[in-house]
C-alpha cells in the first residue's frame, strides 16, 4: 500500500457526529410483520376504514413480491420479522405549545441543531419533526393556515383533510410500484402532509426533520405534497440517525404533485448513520420519491445532498405530464468507507415542450461504491422535449468505485437528449497548491469538493447550503486521493 | 535580543542541498543565502533544476531531499509541512498555476488568509475587512475583479494566471516570495504591472527569489544577486550584470567552463 493510501485509511475514520441515543420511553408494536401488525398500526392511529383497507391491500400485494436485485448494491437478506414497525414516544401528542414537549425530546432537537424555539423565532422555517414514527409537533401552523396552507403530519391530515389524502395518496407512487412502496404503504407510520392552495406563494421554507431513534425500528414515512395551480413551495427534508450496530431499514415514500403553473422545490440533506468504517451498522435507505407535473407549465426541482446511510437506493423522479413542464434533479452523493449508493433519477417526458435537467455529482472515497442510475424517457407525444444530463464522478483513493448507468429511451424524433459524463480525481497538485497557500489537506479537500458540487449546492436554500457544505467536509474527513 | 544576530539577518540559508526524484539526481549540492530585503534572481537552462528547488522550498513531497539543509528564519524548513511553511511566510508563485473548478479566487484566498491567521493565533478576518483588503490589492496588481469571482485559474489565459499568482502574493504578504517564471507568458504591459506589484512588496523585511529566463524582467525587478543554476548546482553568482552577460552570450560559455572542470 502506498503512503498516501495509508494516510487515507488512517484518516477516513471520522466519527458520525449525530450518533447519540435519546432515552424516551417508546410505545411500540411487537416485532414482526403480519396483517395484525398492519391492523395494530392503523388502530393506534385511529384510522378510518378505507385507509386500513388500503394498507391491507398493499400488504397482501407485498407478500407476492420479491426484493429487487437490479441495483448495484449488496447486502444480506433483510429479516422483515425482526423489525419493529411502529414506535411512538410515550406521550400524548396533541400539544398546544412547544413547552409541553418531553424535555429529552427537546434536547434531541437541540443536538440536531434544530431547536424548535430558535426555528420559530429566527429562521422563518416551519418544522415538522418526525422522531421514529410520530410527528411530534408542527410549528408555524397558525401563520400558515392564515394563507390556507396546510402543513401537518400525515396522521393528522388523514383525520382533518381526508378528501385530499384519499384523492392523492398513492396517485403518483402506486402501492404496487415496487417492493418497498408496497411495504411502506402497508406499514407507514407518519410523515408530512402539505397543501398549498391556488395562487399562494408559501412565504417560508417548509421543513421536516427525520430521525430514527429506537433500536430495531424501521422508519416508513409517507410524505405527500400538493401545490395547487399557480402556487409555489420550497420544502426541506433533513435526516439523521443514532449510531447502532444493527442495520436499520428506512423505506419512505414521497409524492409531489404540481398543478398548472405551480412550482415545487424539494431539497434533501440526508445524513443517516452510514455505519462504521468496517461497514457495521448503518441505515438502509430505500426510498421512492416521485413527482408529477400534472398541469402545463408546472415545475419541479429535486435537490439532494446524500452523505449518509450504509446503502442508499433512491431515484427521485419527475413525470412531465403537462406541456411546457420542467423537471430538475440536482444531486450530490458522497460515499465513504463501506457505503454503497445507487441513486439517480427518472425524467418521463409526456407533455409537449417539456424540459428536464439532470446534474449529478458522485464522490466516492474509502472502499465505497457509488452509482448513478438515470432514465430519460421521451414518450411519443412529447413533441420537442429536451433533456440535458451531466453526470460527474470524483474518486478519492483507488479502492472505491464509481459507476454510471444512463438509460435513454426516445419515442419522438423531435426530442433532443444530451448526456455528458466525466470521471476525475482530486489532484495531488490541487491539494499541494492549497497547502502552499497555508490551507491544510483536510480543508483543501473540503474546498475542492465543495467547488466540485457548487452547481448543486447553489440550488439549496442558504442555511441548508451551509449545513450541506459542513456535512460534505465531515463525511470526507481525511479522504485524500 | 540574545539570539544570534546573524541568523536573524539571514532569512534563508540553503546548505549543500541535494535532491532527487524517482532515482534521478536533480539537485547536486545547492548553496544559497538570502537576507531580508534582498532580491535574488536564479537563471539557468531548461531542466537545470530551478523549479525543483522552488518546489522543495515549498515542501512538495515528490522530491526527495537526500542531503543538506534549509534554514528559514532560524527554523529547519525541511521539518515543516507545506502548509506550515506557507503560514511561516514562504510563498511560491507557481510556474504552472493549478485550476480548482467551482472555487473562486476570493473564496480560496479567504480560506487561505484565515488559515494563516489562525496559525498565528489571530482572529478570522470578517467578510467586510477581507473585501476591503482585496479592493486595495486589486489596485496594486491591476487585476480585474470579475476574474477573482471566477473559478480559480479555470479558463484563465496564461497571463491572467500569472497575474493572479502575484495578486495572491500581495494578499498573503509573505516574508519570502519565490516567483517561478512569473514573467513567462506576460505581455509587456502585464510584465511591468507584475514587476511593479513585486516592487511594492519589497521591503527591508521581505525577500524575493525570482526564477526567470529573461533579463528583461530584471530591468523592472532589479536583483541584488544573480545566480546561474546548471545541472543541479549554482555554478556562477554575480550582480545584475551577470544577467546581461548571459543574455549576450547564452549558456554555452558556462557549460563549457563546467565541463572543463
Ligand atoms: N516528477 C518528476 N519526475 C521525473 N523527472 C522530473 C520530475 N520533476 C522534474 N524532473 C526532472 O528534473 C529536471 C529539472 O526539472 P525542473 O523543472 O526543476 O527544471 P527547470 O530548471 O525549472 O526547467 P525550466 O526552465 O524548463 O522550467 C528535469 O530534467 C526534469 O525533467
Ligand atoms: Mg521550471
Amino acid at each position: 500500500m502506498s503512503d498516501s493510501n495509508k494516510i487515507l485509511e488512517e484518516l477516513t475514520q471520522s466519527d458520525y457526529k449525530y450518533g447519540f441515543v435519546t432515552n424516551i420511553e417508546n410505545d411500540s408494536a411487537p416485532k414482526g410483520l403480519s396483517e395484525d401488525t398492519v391492523r395494530f398500526i392503523s388502530a393506534k392511529k385511529n384510522e378510518p376504514e378505507w385507509l386500513l383497507e388500503w394498507r391491507l391491500k398493499a400488504f397482501r400485494h407485498w407478500l407476492t413480491m420479491e426484493t429487487p436485485t437490479w441495483a448495484n448494491v449488496t447486502f444480506p437478506a433483510i429479516d422483515y420479522q425482526d423489525i419493529i414497525y411502529y414506535s411512538a414516544p410515550k406521550q400524548k401528542i396533541s400539544l398546544s405549545s412547544l413547552d409541553e414537549i418531553d424535555p429529552e425530546l427537546r434536547a434531541t432537537f437541540e443536538k440536531l441543531g434544530i431547536s424548535l424555539d430558535e426555528q420559530k423565532r429566527l429562521s422563518g422555517v416551519a418544522v415538522d419533526a418526525v422522531i421514529d414514527s410520530v410527528s411530534i409537533t408542527t410549528t408555524f401552523k397558525g401563520k400558515l393556515s392564515e394563507l390556507g396552507i396546510i402543513f401537518c403530519s400525515m396522521s393528522e391530515a388523514v383525520h382533518e383533510h381526508p378528501e385530499l389524502v384519499k384523492k392523492h395518496l398513492g396517485s403518483v407512487v402506486p402501492i404496487t410500484d415496487n417492493y418497498f412502496t408496497a411495504l411502506n404503504s402497508a406499514v407507514f407510520s407518519d410523515g408530512s402532509f402539505c397543501y398549498i392552495p391556488k395562487g399562494v406563494r408559501c412565504p417560508m421554507e417548509l421543513s421536516t426533520y427525520f430521525r430514527i431513534n429506537a433500536a430495531n425500528t424501521g422508519q416508513f414515512e409517507r410524505t405527500l405534497l400538493i401545490a395547487d395551480e399557480g402556487s409555489y413551495v420550497s420544502y426541506l427534508e433533513g435526516c439523521t440517525a443514532p449510531m447502532r450496530d444493527e442495520n436499520q431499514l428506512h423505506a419512505a415514500v414521497v409524492e409531489l404533485i404540481a398543478m398548472e403553473k405551480a412550482e415545487i422545490k424539494y431539497s434533501t440533506v440526508q445524513n443517516w448513520y452510514p455505519g462504521d468504517k468496517n461497514g457495521k451498522g448503518g441505515i438502509y435507505n430505500f426510498v421512492t420519491k416521485r413527482a408529477i407535473c400534472a398541469g402545463d407549465h408546472a415545475k419541479i426541482s429535486w435537490t439532494q445532498v446524500e452523505t449518509g446511510s450504509s446503502i442508499t437506493w433512491k431515484y427521485p423522479s419527475v413525470i412531465l405530464k403537462g406541456d411546457y413542464s420542467i423537471g430538475e434533479f440536482y444531486s450530490v452523493a458522497v460515499t465513504n468507507n463501506m457505503q454503497q449508493a445507487d441513486t439517480g433519477t427518472k425524467m418521463i417526458h409526456i407533455g409537449k415542450n417539456s424540459r428536464s435537467r439532470i446534474v449529478s455529482k458522485g464522490i466516492s472515497a474509502g472502499k465505497s461504491q457509488n452509482s448513478y442510475r438515470g432514465l430519460v424517457k421521451v414518450m411519443p407525444r412529447a413533441e420537442n422535449a429536451r433533456n440535458f444530463s451531466q453526470c460527474d464522478s470524483l474518486l478519492m483513493g483507488d479502492q472505491c468505485g464509481a459507476h454510471t448507468f444512463p438509460y435513454i429511451e426516445v419515442g419522438n424524433p423531435s426530442a433532443i437528449v444530451e448526456h455528458e459524463a466525466t470521471t476525475s480525481k482530486i489532484g495531488e497538485d490541487q491539494v499541494f497548491y492549497c497547502n502552499q497557500r497555508g490551507i491544510d489537506t483536510e480543508k483543501a479537500v473540503a474546498l475542492i469538493v465543495n467547488g466540485y458540487c457548487k452547481e448543486v449546492l447553489n440550488q439549496l436554500p442558504m442555511e441548508f447550503a451551509v449545513e450541506a457544505q459542513k456535512l460534505l467536509a465531515i463525511s470526507l474527513e481525511g479522504s485524500v486521493g | 535580543m540574545t539570539t544570534d544576530h546573524l541568523s536573524l539577518f539571514i532569512m534563508l540559508s540553503i546548505k549543500n542541498l541535494q535532491a532527487r526524484v524517482e532515482e534521478k539526481e536533480i539537485l547536486k549540492g545547492i548553496n544559497l543565502e538570502v537576507k531580508a530585503g534582498e532580491v535574488h534572481a536564479i537563471m539557468g537552462p531548461n531542466g537545470s533544476g530551478k523549479s525543483t528547488l522552488a518546489s522543495i522550498l515549498a515542501g512538495r513531497e515528490t522530491y526527495e531531499v537526500t542531503g543538506g539543509s534549509i534554514t528559514f528564519e532560524g527554523k529547519d524548513l525541511l521539518e515543516l509541512s507545506p502548509e506550515d511553511r506557507a503560514r511561516e511566510g514562504v510563498f511560491l508563485a507557481f510556474q504552472y498555476p493549478v485550476e480548482i473548478p467551482g472555487v473562486s479566487t476570493i473564496n480560496f484566498l479567504k480560506t487561505a488568509v484565515n488559515a494563516i491567521r489562525e496559525y498565528r493565533g489571530e482572529e478570522a478576518m470578517d467578510a467586510v475587512s477581507f473585501l476591503k483588503m482585496m479592493k486595495e490589492k486589486t489596485k496594486v496588481v491591476e487585476i480585474d475583479e470579475t476574474l477573482l469571482k471566477r473559478s480559480l485559474n479555470e479558463g484563465f489565459s496564461g497571463g491572467e494566471k500569472k497575474r493572479n499568482e502575484i495578486f495572491q502574493m500581495a494578499m498573503l504578504e509573505p516574508k519570502l516570495a519565490v516567483l517561478d517564471e512569473t514573467d513567462s507568458g506576460l505581455d509587456i504591459d502585464a510584465l511591468k504591472i507584475v514587476a511593479n506589484g513585486v516592487n511594492k512588496l519589497r521591503s527591508k523585511n521581505n525577500a524575493v527569489i525570482v526564477v526567470t529566463h529573461y533579463q528583461r524582467l530584471l530591468d523592472y525587478i532589479v536583483p541584488d544577486y544573480v545566480h546561474v543554476l546548471y545541472n543541479g548546482r549554482i555554478v556562477k553568482s554575480g550582480t545584475k550584470e551577470l544577467a546581461l552577460e548571459l543574455e549576450a552570450k547564452g549558456y554555452d560559455w558556462i557549460k563549457n567552463e563546467n565541463t572543463a572542470v
